[in-house]
C-alpha cells in the first residue's frame, strides 16, 4: 500500500470509531450530542501528553480513553438536567468551551498545538493495523451492546424516558453509561489520531467536526451500527474520490444532512431495509 | 477612560446581539424550535447589504434590500424545512437547522470567496468622534441608535396594532388566539419575516463595523445567540434584550480579566452551561427544558 492509501485507511478507521461511538450515545440512547469532537480532542491531548512524557503507547491509549470518558461522564450529568434540543445546545457549548480553553493553555501548546509527539514505533502500516483492530473491536462492541440488556434499556430511555422509568429502568444510570462508553471510545480515537499525525491543534476538534460526525450518524441511519459504519466509510472516502466534494465538503455534508432528515429520516439503514422488503415482496 | 471605551464596545456589541437574538427567541416562543440557521439569515443580510450598497453606491439602499430579501428566505426556511419536521422531537429540526447553516456558510464561501467582500465606500467605519477622551465610532452610534429605534418600533407594533396583538396572543395561548380568528400559520410567517429582517439589519451593521463580510460572519454569533436566548428565558423578548447587553459588557470586560485562560468567544458558552445546569428554565422562564 502507498503512504496515501495507508493514511486514508487510518482516517477511515478513526472516523468509524467516532461515528459508531456517537451512535451509541445519540442513536441507541437518544441523547443528541453535537460536541463529540471535544471528547475526541480530550483523548488526543491526553495521549499527546502521555507520549511526550513517557513514550509508552499502552499508557497513552489508556490515558486517552480515560480522559475522554471522564469528560464524557461530566457532560453526561448534563443529560440528567436537560433534554433533547437543550442537551444538544449544552454539548455545542462544551465543544466551544473545550476549543476556547485549550487554545489559551500554554501547557497544551496554546494556538500552536503540540508537535513533535514521539512515534509509536509501529510504523505507518503498523499504526493503521492497530487503528483497524480498534475499529473492528468498536463495531463488535456496538453490536454486542445493541443486543444486550443494556442496549434494550438504552433504546427504552431513548424512546420514552417516562415509560422506561415505569418499567423500573434507571434512566439516569443508563444515560451516564451511554456517555461513559461512547466518550471513552471517542477518547481512544483521539489517542489513535495522535499516533497517526504526531501533531495536534485544537482546531481539529472544533464544532464543525462534531457536526460532520453527526452527519455520518444521521445519514447512515441513527441507531443502526451497519448504516453508521457504511456512512462513515463512504463520507470519508467521498471527498478523496471526487474532487468537487473535497472543495465543497461542508456544502455536501450540510446538504446531505438536511436532505436526509427532511426526506429519509431513517437514513441509509431505513432505505436499505425498505429496498430489501420490496424485493422480497415482488 | 479605558474602562469607558470597553463599555462603549460592550454596549454596541450587546445591541447587535439583541437584534440577532430576538428573531431566535420569537421562533422558539412560537414553535419550540432552536432556529440555528438564523445565523445564515444574518449572514445573507450582511452580504445583500454590501452587494447592493456597492452596486448602487448607497448604504441605505443596501439595508433596504437586505430587509426585503431576508424575510423571504426566513419564511422559505420555515415552509420547506421546519414545517414538515414539527412532528418530530425538537432535536430533529435543530440538527437540520445546523446542517442548513453549515451548507449556507460553505455556499457563501464558494460564491463570494474565502476572503469575503468589503464596502467600496464606507464612510462610517473610519469616522470617529471624541467625547471627553472617549472614542466612539460612527458605526457604534449607528448600531445603538438603530437598535433603539427597532425595538421601540417592535414594542409599538406588538402593543398598538391588531396584527401585533394577535401575534402576542398566539405566542402565549395558541388555541385561544385561534378561536378568536387569528390564523396561527400567518403568525408563523410573520414571525419568521420580522425576525429575519431584524437579523439582516444586525448583519448589515456588523458588515459596516468590520467593513467586511466573510463566510464565517454568522458562525460564532449563531451559537452565542443560542446562549443569549437561554439566558434571557426562552421566548421572552425583554429577557433577551437584557441578556444581550449583559453578554456584550461581560465579553468586553472579560477580555482583560479572564482572556488569559479562556477565549472571548467561549465566555457565552460557559455562562450558558452554568445556567442550564442550575436553572434549566432560564432566569425568567418557567418551562423546563
Amino acid at each position: 500500500m502507498s503512504a496515501y492509501e495507508i493514511s486514508i485507511v487510518s482516517i477511515i478507521g478513526i472516523n468509524v470509531i467516532l461515528a459508531v461511538s456517537l451512535n451509541m450515545i445519540s442513536g441507541f440512547c437518544g441523547q443528541i450530542s453535537l460536541g463529540h469532537g471535544a471528547f475526541f480532542g480530550a483523548g488526543a491531548y491526553a495521549a499527546a501528553l502521555a507520549m511526550v512524557g513517557t513514550a509508552s503507547v499502552p499508557l497513552a491509549i489508556i490515558a486517552a480513553a480515560l480522559t475522554g470518558s471522564l469528560l464524557g461522564i461530566v457532560v453526561g450529568f448534563a443529560s440528567l438536567r436537560v433534554r433533547t434540543d437543550f442537551l444538544a445546545v449544552t454539548t455545542i457549548g462544551v465543544n466551544f468551551l473545550f476549543v476556547g480553553f485549550v487554545r489559551k493553555q500554554a501547557w497544551l501548546g496554546a494556538e500552536m498545538g503540540i508537535s513533535g509527539i514521539p512515534a509509536t514505533g509501529l510504523g505507518a502500516a503498523g499504526n493503521m493495523t492497530m487503528i483497524l483492530l480498534f475499529a473492528a473491536a468498536t463495531i463488535a462492541l456496538s453490536f454486542y451492546i445493541s443486543r444486550s440488556w443494556m442496549g434494550f434499556a438504552f433504546r427504552a430511555v431513548g424512546e420514552d424516558e417516562g415509560a422506561a422509568a415505569t418499567l423500573g429502568i434507571n434512566s439516569g444510570a443508563y444515560k451516564l453509561a451511554a456517555f461513559g462508553i461512547g466518550t471513552a471510545l471517542a477518547g481512544l480515537a483521539g489517542g489513535l489520531y495522535t499516533f497517526f499525525t504526531q501533531f495536534i491543534t485544537a482546531d481539529a476538534f472544533d464544532f464543525i467536526f462534531s457536526v460532520m460526525l453527526m452527519a455520518m450518524v444521521v445519514i447512515g441511519g441513527i441507531g443502526s451500527t451497519w448504516g453508521v459504519v457504511v456512512a462513515a466509510v463512504g463520507l470519508t472516502l467521498l471527498p478523496e474520490a471526487i474532487r468537487f466534494v473535497n472543495d465543497y465538503r461542508l456544502l455536501v455534508f450540510g446538504g446531505l444532512l438536511v436532505l436526509v432528515i427532511r426526506l429519509a429520516p431513517g437514513g441509509l439503514a431505513a432505505l436499505m431495509q425498505r429496498a430489501f422488503l420490496l424485493t422480497r415482496r415482488s | 477612560m479605558y474602562y469607558i471605551d470597553l463599555a462603549v464596545t460592550g454596549i454596541s456589541f450587546g445591541c447587535m446581539y439583541a437584534m440577532m437574538s430576538v428573531g431566535l427567541t420569537l421562533v422558539y416562543g412560537l414553535l419550540r424550535i432552536l432556529h440555528v440557521a438564523h445565523a445564515a439569515v444574518f449572514a445573507l443580510g450582511a452580504y445583500v447589504t454590501v452587494l447592493v450598497a456597492n452596486a448602487t453606491g448607497s448604504i441605505a439602499l443596501g439595508f433596504l434590500a437586505a430587509v426585503m430579501v431576508t424575510p423571504l428566505f426566513g419564511m422559505a426556511i420555515y415552509r420547506l424545512l421546519y414545517e414538515p419536521l414539527l412532528k418530530y422531537r425538537p432535536d430533529v429540526p435543530m440538527i437540520a437547522s445546523v446542517g442548513l447553516l453549515v451548507l449556507m456558510q460553505d455556499a457563501f464561501r464558494i460564491i463570494f470567496g474565502e476572503q469575503g467582500i468589503t464596502f467600496r465606500r464606507n464612510a462610517f467605519a473610519f469616522t470617529t468622534f471624541n467625547f471627553a477622551g472617549v472614542t466612539v465610532s460612527a458605526v457604534q452610534i449607528a448600531i445603538v441608535v438603530t437598535a433603539a429605534a427597532v425595538f421601540t418600533g417592535l414594542h409599538l407594533f406588538t402593543t398598538r396594532t391588531r396584527i401585533g396583538i394577535g401575534w402576542r396572543a398566539t405566542v402565549s395561548r395558541p388555541q385561544i388566539a385561534a378561536s378568536f380568528g387569528i390564523d396561527p400559520i400567518k403568525v408563523r410567517y410573520l414571525n419568521f419575516a420580522i425576525g429575519s429582517a431584524l437579523a439582516a439589519v444586525a448583519g448589515g451593521l456588523v458588515a459596516l463595523l468590520n467593513n467586511l463580510v466573510d463566510p464565517g460572519i454568522g458562525f460564532v454569533v449563531s451559537y452565542k445567540a443560542l446562549a443569549i436566548i437561554v439566558l434571557g428565558g426562552l421566548g421572552s423578548v425583554r429577557g433577551t434584550l437584557i441578556a444581550s447587553l449583559v453578554l456584550g459588557l461581560v465579553e468586553a470586560y472579560g477580555t482583560i480579566f479572564i482572556g488569559a485562560w479562556l477565549d472571548r468567544d467561549a465566555i457565552a458558552f460557559l455562562a450558558l452551561i452554568v445556567l442550564l445546569m442550575i436553572r434549566p428554565q432560564g432566569f425568567t422562564g418557567v418551562r423546563t427544558a
